[in-house]
């Protein structure tokens, strides 16, 4: 079969279309998929073409606290047992996390910690030993390059464009743990057993008594994966995380410098990067290339 | 035909097994479901017919705004503005405050298990002793 001309020329064009269409994207600096993805709002293409039938989704409330990176700071220094037990039940209690005996089927969203877990690789024998008692608080990093979003299937876990937190939708996580096994800091927990049973059902028994203590923020379902949102639900109105408001609080009243401190990464003049330009500050396992988004003053 | 006597009875028997959900609810119908409409708010966020046909395509609009691209206020057909919130717009004390009343009505009725309450809580509802509007 000999190639003509016509055909020749149908080839080359094809190729020079293929194989144009990187560099011309890469050139525009945005990616087909990303342009779609923004013009669409985060939506799917069935979602937006409902979309224009019905009436689209409201914008985002004035009150809501934006940001292009949000980010916090340990100061571990300030930190003592109190206040970080007080940090980590008032998290608990506004997310309606359970309190579980059994360590097997613990939930954590934001946990005490010793040094030598926190910095496995800055660990040696002579450190200061005020550092080895002091409590570090722990939590997601909500990395800037997070693992646990490559690997799930569903993208139930994914990272917010407009503000890098990462987050979880229930609705769509199906308990595989891929996201768990790809976490480097153990951010993620997994509900074994149904977290606050409703009334009437088997395991409510072993409950008895027991409430879910915010009524109106959702708890979870058995067989899905949960983390630490950097409090989206709260920031949309208008208010700081619940672990760093009470920080600060307790924080004042001892006369110490904040403890837990967030703001905007983005922001020459927010509060966490006069914090990270004036201090030293680490964080945890950046030989991984996840970019955490907490930082440690230690 | 052999044995035709007991293929027939056979069939009718396994014929009047098939068809027993049928005579067997014939004449006594379950009850149609009684949905209670909010006293306090006369509107939706959209028409009641639309609201009937495609609420479940409404909540997913809803579920996957507020989650996925953190919009979180819907404007309403009326230019109301709303919070998306299945616990805690639509379920508020002023409008379909009691679950068992409105949802489980017609999803009972229709044999629909909707996955909502397994993690969004549903408001509490005292035991009814009395038909009371308190709530």
């Amino acid at each position: 079969m000999a190639v003509n001309r016509r055909k020749f020329l149908k080839i080359g064009g094809a190729s020079i279309l293929a194989f144009g269409a990187r560099p011309a994207a890469d050139a525009l600096g945005i990616s087909p998929t990303e342009w779609l993805d923004e013009k669409l709002g985060g939506f799917t293409i069935p979602e937006t073409l409902f979309h224009l039938f019905r009436k689209p989704a409201g914008s985002v409330a004035g009150e809501a606290l934006t940001a292009k990176r949000w980010a916090m700071v340990v100061n571990v220094r300030a930190l003592d047992e109190e206040i970080a037990e007080a940090c980590k039940e008032a998290c608990h209690r506004v997310h309606n996390v359970p309190e579980i005996d059994n360590p097997k089927h613990e939930i954590k969203w934001i946990w005490q910690e010793e040094y030598e877990h926190v910095f496995p690789g800055q660990q040696h024998e002579h450190v200061d030993d005020a550092l080895k008692k002091l409590p570090f608080l722990v939590m997601c990093n909500h990395c800037f390059n997070p693992p646990c979003c490559r690997v799930c299937p569903t993208k139930a876990t994914f990272k917010r464009k407009k503000d890098g937190i990462v987050l979880m939708d229930m609705h769509r996580c199906i308990g595989c743990r891929f996201c768990m096994a790809a976490c480097p800091f153990g951010a993620r927990s997994f509900n074994w057993i149904i977290p606050w049973p409703r009334a009437g059902a088997e395991e409510e028994r072993r409950f008895k008594g027991k409430e879910p203590p915010t009524p109106d923020y959702p708890t979870r379902a058995k067989g899905v994966v949960e983390k630490c949102n950097f409090c989206a639900e709260r920031l949309a109105k208008g208010k700081i995380p619940a672990c760093v408001e009470v920080s600060q609080e307790l924080c004042n009243k001892k006369g110490r410098e904040p403890a837990l401190v967030f703001g905007d990464l983005e922001d020459p003049d927010s509060e966490v990067r006069q914090l990270l330009r004036s201090r030293y500050s680490i964080r945890r396992k950046p030989e991984l290339g996840s970019n955490p988004n907490v930082y440690y003053i230690v | 035909m052999y044995d035709g006597g007991k293929i027939i009875a056979g069939i009718i028997i396994g014929l009047l097994l098939l068809t027993f959900p049928i005579w067997y609810g014939l004449g006594r119908a379950a009850p149609k479901p009684d949905v209670k409409l909010p006293v306090k708010e006369k509107e939706c966020v959209e028409p009641k017919a639309y609201m009937k046909n495609y609420h479940m395509q409404l909540l997913d609009l809803w579920r996957d705004s507020t989650v996925r691209v953190a919009k979180r206020s819907f404007v309403a057909f009326n230019g109301k503005k709303y919070e998306m919130s299945l616990q805690n717009t639509c379920m508020s004390a002023d409008c379909h405050a009691r679950k068992t009343e409105f949802c489980d009505q017609c999803h009972n009725y229709t044999g629909v298990v909707p996955y909502c309450w397994d993690c969004h809580i549903p408001p509490k509802e005292e035991p009814k002793k009395k038909p009371e509007e308190k709530h």
